[in-house]
């Protein structure tokens, strides 16, 4: 061999050498990566997933979060289907604005992996899964009713019961629907009597009500609902400028029998309605007069101490207070008529006495739809049910 | 000569849109470079109709092919709905749906979607009477999004919100003002944050903010009761204000001229220098009070329908009434117009086409919708769009 063959062969010796050992390597390699490959894989699709629901979940109020949750929208690429479920379990723990950013990133998804099957018995699953709170299971429920109309609307008779308000809503609807249907008297009235019962919407409640009025049933709304009647009243205070709003007359920080009013001092005394729907008219009280300002006060009596609804409807400015505190306030005046349940504030009740005070303004408009002074209220548990009260002690 | 020259960068600034992309079309004076058709008409080739999935009374935006609507539906309007419908055939392109974070009861006219949206051609801004504000590309993706009553509980107005945003300088302007707390914002278009916010005079207003633009600058001006105020839309500074009290429903229109017409004592006509720096008020006259709808303005001239419905024209420079058209009404919307006509829907749905290009107007067509419509029409290249609660239109030959 000489020296030019012995370099030849040397070639092809390290030539077969590396070919040997690269396949070796590419082998191991391979095998590696393919164990690895679906760990790495989920471990990513994981990670991404988890800093998605992350940057949805820190969105706060004043645009808090924006800039990780614009970011977090641009790595919706890399999920599919599977994350629909996870991401509507992150809505039981985000607040309204992180629950729209979660909408808006589950439609993302849906449009991104059309191919891939949608998730329905999941989302049945999650629906019907109480542990799950109510707003996120209404908000898969909208899903299902975009994407699989046909089950969601199987879902709605098992609806009647639950304790989300909206979803509860749906099988109320139905059974409106199905009694403005009805073929006989006698089963038009049962299933207005079922809805009037099942219902916690006031709407729906109204409808049910009238109807069976008009079949010559009569309905106690006031307690049905829950409005509170019976109050003690205290007023004129002055209210020039819409000043008094702002104000803090003496009702609002001690408890005396007797404060000096607008035209000199003014008392306590008793106050109630008949009226259905619990509204207390304040100038049958006073005479319609303007620039003035009254304060109400009653005590529920709640068996346990429990979350409630403050659910308040006027036309005025007002206050409202909950065992002295203040639970919200609203400067408006004759922005349209009083309504049940216009403003619904979530407080709380303790076991026992608690004492509900509202401060009720009139301004200084003379327009013939300015004149109400006008305030009613009910209490009721979160899901709309009104709360009865529990025997004074 | 030198008026010419100074006009110039008004007029530029004024015609460099093709879509419609706001409240009263791209110029936010209700004027378009579009034809409307000579004869509108329900059957023609490119007129189509489509049901809608919820209520609504903002208007229609069209941005190239599409043509993009806000509606509400749901138990207490709580669904917010952005509609995408392709512009030929009227059929939906995409629909997202979100939930109303804010308040959204509503006097029984009006709708928690009653903002039109803004486009910048790029992405679509949603407001609604819940104080939500939405911020869509135009295939429908999720940019992000705010709740303004989330952030400040007071901001609603017991008869509902309407006032649209705008698009200026990468910042969307929202006017949220009414009795109780009452705010104006700038917020970042891509991020969403907040650029600047303003506190605002305590009143109930629903008018919408308007782009001022000259030299390609721009400004935005917010209108209230006190009368109304030019900021620099990216840091929300305060340039100048007119104080002189202002409508709290129809909202001011900005002109070709650089002449700023604002509802105020009637209307009142501000001249802009072309910086936009300063103005100096050139008319005032009640006698062009406009009811609901906005003032538009082309080729020197505005026009309002007052709450009698007569269509008054004027000439903007001088304010000198040229002439005056009785409509059928009562009519909420604002008109629109073009070179030669104008266009305007009456609450029964009534579509009432004027004629302008002769010293006697007259209504040359009629179109029933047979529906209630309250908002005013969009324009595409060739069609008129329109909406109702339940119906969107499109009305071409």
């Amino acid at each position: 061999m000489n020296n030019q063959q012995h370099a030849k062969q040397k070639r092809n010796d390290w030539f077969l050498f590396c070919w040997r050992h690269r396949i070796t390597f590419r082998r191991k390699e391979m095998k590696i990566f393919c164990f690895l490959f679906p760990v790495i894989l989920f471990k990513t699709f994981a990670s991404v997933e988890k800093q998605v629901v992350s940057a949805f979940l820190a969105v706060d109020s004043h645009g808090k979060g924006n800039p990780d949750a614009v970011k977090a929208l641009s790595m919706l690429d890399e999920l599919d289907q599977k994350s629909i479920l996870p991401l509507l379990t992150a809505m039981n723990q985000a607040n309204p604005i992180g629950d729209n950013w979660i909408r808006g990133a589950i439609n993302q998804i849906l449009k991104s992996s059309k191919s891939q099957p949608f998730p329905s018995s999941e989302i049945k699953d999650f629906i019907q899964n109480k542990e799950n709170i109510g707003s996120s299971r209404k908000s898969a429920f909208e899903l299902l009713q975009d994407f699989r109309p046909k089950l969601a609307s199987s879902m709605v008779p098992k609806l009647m019961n639950d304790p989300e308000p909206s979803l509860r809503r749906e099988a109320v609807a139905r059974l409106l629907k199905q009694a403005s249907t009805a073929l006989s008297d006698s089963e038009t009235k049962k299933l207005y009597t079922r809805a009037l019962t099942e219902a916690r919407d006031a709407e729906q409640i109204k409808q049910a009500s009238n109807a069976l009025k008009e079949m010559g049933q009569e309905i106690n709304l006031v307690a049905l609902m829950g409005f509170l009647t019976k109050w003690e009243l205290i007023g004129p205070f002055d209210n020039k400028e819409r000043a008094g709003f702002g104000k803090t007359y003496g009702p609002e920080t001690t408890n005396k029998e007797s404060y000096p009013g607008k035209n000199g001092p003014v008392q306590w005394s008793t106050f109630s309605t008949s009226d259905s729907f619990g509204m207390l008219d304040i100038n049958q009280k006073f005479g319609e007069i303007k620039e003035v300002l009254a304060y109400g006060k009653t005590n529920f009596y709640s068996d346990k101490a429990q979350k409630a609804q403050f659910r308040l409807g006027s036309k005025n400015a007002w206050k409202i207070w909950v065992n002295g505190e203040l639970l919200f306030a609203r400067d408006e005046y004759h922005r349209g008529g009083t309504r049940v349940d216009q403003f619904i504030l979530d407080g709380a009740l303790r076991k026992g006495k608690n004492q509900i005070m509202v401060k009720v303004c009139q301004n200084e408009q003379t327009q013939h739809w300015t004149k109400q002074w006008e305030f009613c209220l009910r209490v009721t548990d979160p899901s709309g049910r009104a709360i009865k009260q529990a025997k004074k002690k | 000569m030198k008026k010419i020259v100074l006009s110039i960068p008004f007029f530029f600034f004024i015609s460099v849109h093709a879509d419609w992309l706001s409240f009263r079309g791209s110029n936010g004076n209700g004027s378009s470079d579009f034809k409307i058709p000579d004869t509108i008409s329900l059957n023609g080739v490119k007129s189509w109709s489509t049901d809608l999935p919820g209520r609504g009374l903002s208007s229609p935006v069209v941005v190239k092919d599409s043509i993009f609507l806000t509606a509400s539906s749901g138990s207490s309007q709580k669904v917010l709905h952005i509609l995408a419908f392709n512009s030929e055939n009227g059929r939906l392109k995409w629909e997202r749906k979100f939930k109303a974070t804010g308040r959204t009861v509503c006097h029984d006219k009006t709708c928690v979607a009653a903002s039109t949206l803004a486009s910048d051609g790029q992405v679509l801004i949603a407001q609604f009477s819940s104080n939500d504000v939405i911020c869509l590309d135009l295939s429908g993706n999720l940019k992000w999004v705010r709740g303004l009553a989330f952030d400040h509980p007071n901001i609603a107005n017991g008869l509902g919100m309407s006032s649209s945003p705008v698009i200026a300088a990468g910042t969307a302007i929202i006017q949220v003002e009414n009795d109780a707390d009452s705010f104006s914002f700038g917020l970042d278009l891509g991020l969403g944050t907040t650029k600047w916010k303003k506190e605002r005079p305590r009143g109930a207003n629903w008018t919408s903010p308007i782009t001022l633009r000259s030299k390609g600058r721009e400004l935005v001006a917010l209108q209230s009761k006190q009368g109304l105020i030019a900021l620099e839309p990216e840091t929300g500074q305060r340039l100048w204000s007119f104080e002189d009290g202002a409508s709290t429903i129809p909202s001011s229109a900005w002109t070709e001229q650089g002449i700023l017409l604002i509802p105020s004592n009637g209307m009142t006509a501000l001249k802009l220098d072309s910086n936009m720096e300063d103005f100096q008020q050139i008319w005032a006259d009640n006698k062009l009070k406009p009811g609901t709808g906005s003032p538009c303005s082309r080729d020197g001239k505005l026009y309002v329908i007052n709450s009698a419905n007569v269509l008054t024209c004027a000439s903007v420079k001088t304010g000198e009434i040229k002439w005056r058209l009785r409509l059928q009404g009562p009519i909420s919307g604002s008109p629109i117009l073009t070179e030669e006509k104008l266009v305007v829907f009456s609450e029964s749905g009534l579509g009432q086409v004027v004629k302008l290009d002769t010293e006697e107007p007259k209504v040359i067509q009629t179109i029933d919708l047979e529906d209630t419509i309250l908002c005013t029409p969009a324009m595409t290249k060739d069609a008129l769009v329109v909406r109702s609660d339940q119906k969107l239109w499109k009305l071409s030959n």
